[in-house]
């Protein structure tokens, strides 16, 4: 591992009105860590996600991807996005586009690839995920597993350094979710750095390196995943956490 | 009898040529309106303050006034005052143009504002700038969106158009009338005239529905209700 972490997250604050929302939040992430939050609902685990690829402005602190300051980057930060896959609880496919052209579209707007190929690689990553015979699909003929696929697709598309996951799995069915935790399963091995929050306690203890405990804007705790479910503090919480599925 | 038949028919193509300033009335004045009905709405939804504030006066000052009133101002009062030479034909195009902007801009707001957050969200995560994602994704979804409006929209220009009539630029209702006073056959005329209104408003909707047909996108926008 090398000693610049892909990205570093340092006391992060964002508040709404007299709401804080994030209190001072820090850690680090290194190439193939998969760190994953957990917490009940409301403690900001969203907001630090947004935080991190600048879809909400924190109102201080400071996110280094591979050393370099983001917050801070004016027009630039369009280039740091791309290396920070986003995956969205609710998907966000771009619902008037296929699912290839939901892939390709960055390709050819941000990355000004040719429309060949473009063409291959967003085919190249839905046969990632599975997808590739479901490229001409439109996002209302899609599953809400293969719907969430085809969204990872697209983030993968970028080339991205690190994948941010929201909650990709609490919009769907007991069996989708599977689905969609089996191709995360299978980008973590091929070395995919990974940020994710979930409600999923099973699955975030076989996929993470490490566990955050997040609550009221703060990691209250974290540590391997052998640790933190029979953590006092995670006990404790966990009683708030009304929603947590056990997969 | 006979005499006044001839003349009326001797001047369908006078009244033809009629139907043809109408729908270039209508035409101009829609396409005038929809690329300034574009260009306000995107200022509205996302424009600073000030660009907002203008907007909302402009949207009130075109809607909040009766069209022939308009007219009369522009005609006789702005454009001569600004020193605008501009034929009346000119003059009602920018007008009807300038107030389907106000009406047409609040069409794409409603159906801009009826999209999910999610999908700017996406877009820029993608590290698309905000101007890519609203031509890549937020204005092709609300176009469509808009369509149903639009099909308001039409109709209702196509009929305030007649009220071009009163600065005398020589379209449909203004050459039936001076056709009637040579002639003397109100009824006769007057209900071609109409007869024709209604079938350029009619001929309007099919291209609306074909336009709408041919931009769907299954499960997109609101036609579940086909299934049905
Ligand atoms: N744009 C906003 N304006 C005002 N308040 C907001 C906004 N976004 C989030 N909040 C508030 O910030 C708090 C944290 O929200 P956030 O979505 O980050 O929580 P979360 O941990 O992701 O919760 P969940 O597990 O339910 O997804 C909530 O109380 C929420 O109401
Ligand atoms: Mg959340």
């Amino acid at each position: 591992m090398s000693d610049v972490p892909i990205l570093k997250v340092e006391n992060l604050c964002k508040s709404y009105g007299d709401l804080e929302v994030l209190k001072s939040v820090s850690f680090e992430v290194r190439k193939g860590e998969k760190k994953v939050f957990v917490g009940p609902s409301g403690t900001g685990k969203s907001t630090l996600l947004r935080c991190i690829n600048q879809l909400t402005a924190p109102d201080s602190g400071f996110v280094y991807l591979n050393g370099e300051e983001i917050v801070h980057s004016g027009k630039k930060i369009n280039a740091y996005r791309q290396k920070m896959g986003m995956v969205f609880q609710n998907f966000n496919l771009f619902d008037h586009l296929t699912a290839v052209r939901n892939v390709e579209l960055a390709l050819l707007k941000v990355k000004k690839m040719d429309r060949k190929s473009a063409r291959e690689k967003a085919m190249y990553e839905l046969e990632q995920v599975g997808m590739a015979d479901r490229a001409d699909f439109y996002p209302a003929q899609l599953s809400g597993g293969q719907a969430q696929r085809v969204s990872i697709a697209r983030a993968l598309a970028m080339d991205p350094e690190v994948m941010l996951f929201d909650e990709p799995t609490s919009a769907l069915d007991p069996e989708l979710k599977r689905e969609v935790m089996e191709v995360m399963r299978t980008l973590a091995a091929q070395g995919m750095t990974c940020i994710v929050v979930t409600h999923e306690m099973k699955f975030a203890t076989s996929f993470a390196t490490e566990i955050y405990l997040m609550e009221k804007g703060e990691i209250v705790e974290h540590g391997p995943p052998s640790e933190i479910p029979t953590s006092p503090n995670f006990v404790k919480t966990r009683a708030f956490m009304g929603s947590y599925a056990d997969e | 009898m006979f005499e006044s038949i001839s003349a009326v028919t001797n001047s369908a193509g006078y009244i033809l040529g009629g139907v043809g300033v109408t729908l270039l009335l209508v035409g101009l004045s829609l396409f005038i309106g929809f690329i300034c009905g574009i260009v306000l709405t995107l200022g509205q939804v996302y424009g600073p303050a000030l660009v907002r504030r203008f907007v909302g006066v402009y949207v009130w000052f075109f809607r909040g006034l009766p069209n022939i009133v308009l007219l009369f101002l522009f005609y006789f009062a702005l454009f001569p005052f600004m020193g605008f030479d501009m034929p009346a034909f000119g003059v009602a195009v920018t007008v009807l143009g300038l107030r389907s902007a106000a009406y047409q801009s609040q069409i794409f707001r409603g159906a801009i504002q009826s999209l999910s957050d999610g999908q700017m969200l996406a877009a820029r995560s993608l590290g698309m700038t905000r101007w890519q994602a609203i031509r890549s994704i937020i204005l092709p979804q609300s176009l469509r969106l808009s369509l149903p409006g639009w099909s308001n929209e039409y109709p209702v220009l196509l009929t305030d158009s007649s009220v071009a009539y009163v600065i005398g630029v020589a379209e449909l209702l203004t050459r039936t009338s001076q056709v009637i006073s040579r002639t003397g056959e109100p009824m006769i005329l007057y209900l071609t005239c109409a007869v024709i209104f209604i079938l350029l408003n009619y001929g309007g909707m099919m291209i609306i529905q074909y336009v709408e047909k041919k931009v769907r996108i299954p499960g997109f926008g609101n036609n579940e209700a086909e299934c049905l």
